[in-house]
């Protein structure tokens, strides 16, 4: 069971704050969709209206062919994977899985059935007469996740859920949630202020700020071509440069550069540090290395451009040779964004 | 010597609050007419005429069903105000919480008084009803208190998550809050029961007939000291410390894990 889901020009305030303003939006049956933003963006928010915690103060929620917008969290045919978990301490893995089968008046011998195939999808049916505080951060996540999928809910909401977990246990439970949602083909709707989780598990990223949507679409384009400064700043590490149209070129601090503007004034040319490097399509002309740091996977370099020796570069170069600090490179970029 | 010291304080200080109560349970075996020293001997009988007395254990039972009913329903009201005031953002939430608690700091005979006026005026007669009544006057600040204090964000999240699997109010409340609330709930439950068990002056001023078993003391107690007394105060006592064992031995131990 899934469904699509579609939010119809929904604005939100408390008291005086506006969280939400006009938003629109509609997610297909099936899709995992990752609401992307700084804290106090209002994806929070959202994701309580979609649950049936927060009635808007405008708009309506539609899931199927059904406006949901007044209708109450349990009538809904949606549960949510809780940031802080919210397991009930007082049962078993077994009955905190079962719960809500149990509240639609499943018999003990059918919700067990099903509780213990939750429990094993996410591997923890060997503990199924545990207590959630015998368990680690991790497996509470996963009974959690099986908690709220029991009931086999037409959308699954998220909401951080693992804000909570080291680096190596998210990066597991990204793949294991994307997994699991293939599998189901339930919309899931994922809440997260990272946007490395967010390209993890998305089929589309909503970025939002300040209670509107700032860029909207899969995690590539949103990365490489974001509509926006906002989104594009959000998404990663970025070099903007102010930039003037000048024929068909950029005028920049660098210099004039072969790159199509996109208006007639003012506006920025965007690099990621990947994008520079020592070889590429566009030559930035040369530029003096003042820091570098070994990353692992790269050297993280600093370049002041001689025209411009105000102007910092970030660039990200190849794990061999090292760089020297100091010394002076051409530089190219292979990919840009230009906006507004 | 310090530690002599600390060791001798330590002693004073229990027999301070405990000699009272061993002098009474010893002279209840008083083989005598008075429960004075000295001491003439060791009998059973005082015992044996408190167990034999049916006005005492009407009493006895009067006291029971009161304590155990008012003590019900305090912890049922206090439980759902608790709830409420936690949950919801009313208009003067700070003054409402404040005018439940208030009671407790009005001394019961103010509170006896109170209610026998008002008895009086629509027609209730003194009885044990009314003392119920009257003891959950006095217990239900003391429920609300001890839940509310109790309630906190790890509750809220798991009655939300309650919900949100279509569990309804009452359900939330029964499955998710109360369990969860179990230590406080116990403790509120048997701390009532406790003040009602003693309780004197509102039952003194709103039984007749009936009497719960302080006021039967009190009756007996006019005709003189009797060693029957003390052995009434003995069983009380009994009563009391084994209700704080099992307290000690179930709520609490599981409360600390």
């Amino acid at each position: 069971m899934t469904a699509d889901v579609r939010i119809d020009q929904i604005s939100h305030d408390f008291g005086t704050f506006t969280a939400l303003t006009e938003i629109d939006l509609t997610i297909k049956a099936g899709e995992f969709i990752v609401l992307l933003g700084p804290s106090g963006c209002g994806k929070t928010t959202l994701l309580s209206i979609l649950g049936g915690f927060v009635t808007p103060t405008a708009g309506r929620v539609f899931i199927g062919d059904r406006d949901v917008t007044n209708i109450a969290a349990k009538d809904r045919p949606t549960t949510t994977m809780f940031q802080d978990y919210a397991l009930f301490p007082h049962m078993t893995l077994l009955d905190n899985v079962g719960f809500g089968l149990r509240m639609r008046g499943q018999t003990r011998r059918d919700r067990d059935a099903k509780a213990h195939q939750m429990l094993d999808m996410v591997g923890l049916d060997g503990k199924s007469q545990a207590r959630p505080h015998e368990l680690s951060g991790g497996q509470r996540q996963r009974v959690a996740l099986a908690r709220a999928l029991a009931v086999d809910p037409e959308v699954l909401l998220l909401d951080e859920p693992l804000g909570a977990l080291d680096l190596k246990l998210r990066r597991q439970m990204q793949d294991e949630l994307k997994s699991i949602q293939r599998r189901l083909g339930t919309t899931f709707v994922h809440v997260t202020h990272d946007q490395e989780e967010a390209m993890a598990v998305a089929d589309r990223i909503v970025v939002m700020n300040q209670g509107r949507i700032a860029d909207l679409g899969p995690p590539q384009s949103v990365y490489l071509r974001p509509a926006s400064l906002f989104s594009a700043q959000f998404m990663g590490e970025i070099t903007l440069i102010p930039a003037t149209a000048q024929g068909q070129g950029l005028a920049t601090p660098l210099g004039e550069l072969p790159i199509a503007p996109v208006t007639d004034g003012a506006q920025t040319l965007g690099l990621r540090p990947e994008s520079i490097g020592l070889s590429g399509d566009i030559a930035l002309g040369p530029a003096r290395l003042t820091d570098a740091a070994f990353f692992g996977t790269h050297h993280r370099c600093h370049f002041a451009p001689i025209a411009a020796p105000d102007l910092t570069l970030i660039a990200h170069l190849p794990q061999q040779p090292a760089p020297e600090v100091g010394s002076i490179h051409p530089l190219f970029a292979s990919a840009y964004v230009v906006l507004i | 010597m310090g530690r002599l010291i600390t060791w001798a304080y330590m002693a004073l200080l229990y027999a301070f609050i405990f000699l009272p109560v061993a002098v009474l349970v010893l002279f209840s075996f008083q083989d005598g007419r008075l429960p004075v020293p000295p001491l003439r001997g060791l009998t059973l009988k005082w015992y044996q005429a408190v167990l034999t007395d049916s006005d005492l254990m009407a009493a006895l039972g009067n006291s029971f069903i009161v304590a155990m009913l008012s003590s019900a329903m305090a912890l049922f009201l206090g439980f759902m105000a608790a709830q409420g005031l936690a949950r919801y953002h009313l208009p003067g939430s700070v003054w409402l919480r404040g005018l439940i608690i208030a009671p407790m700091t009005v001394s019961y005979l103010i509170i006896a008084l109170g209610l026998l006026t008002v008895f009086n005026t629509i027609g209730l007669p003194p009885s044990l009803l009314a003392t119920g009544i009257g003891h959950v006057v006095i217990n239900l600040p003391l429920c609300f208190a001890i839940i509310y204090a109790a309630m906190g964000a790890q509750q809220i999240n798991a009655e939300r998550a309650a919900r949100d699997l279509g569990a309804s109010e009452a359900r939330v409340l029964w499955l998710i809050t109360a369990p969860m609330l179990r230590p406080s709930l116990l403790a509120a439950f048997f701390l009532s029961v406790t003040f009602s068990w003693d309780e004197f002056i509102i039952a003194f001023l709103l039984t007749r007939f009936d009497v719960t078993l302080p006021v039967e003391i009190w009756s007996m107690l006019r005709s003189g000291l009797s060693p029957k007394t003390n052995a009434i105060g003995a069983l009380v006592f009994l009563v009391s410390i084994t209700l704080l064992l099992v307290m000690e031995l179930t709520v609490f131990r599981k409360a600390r894990r």
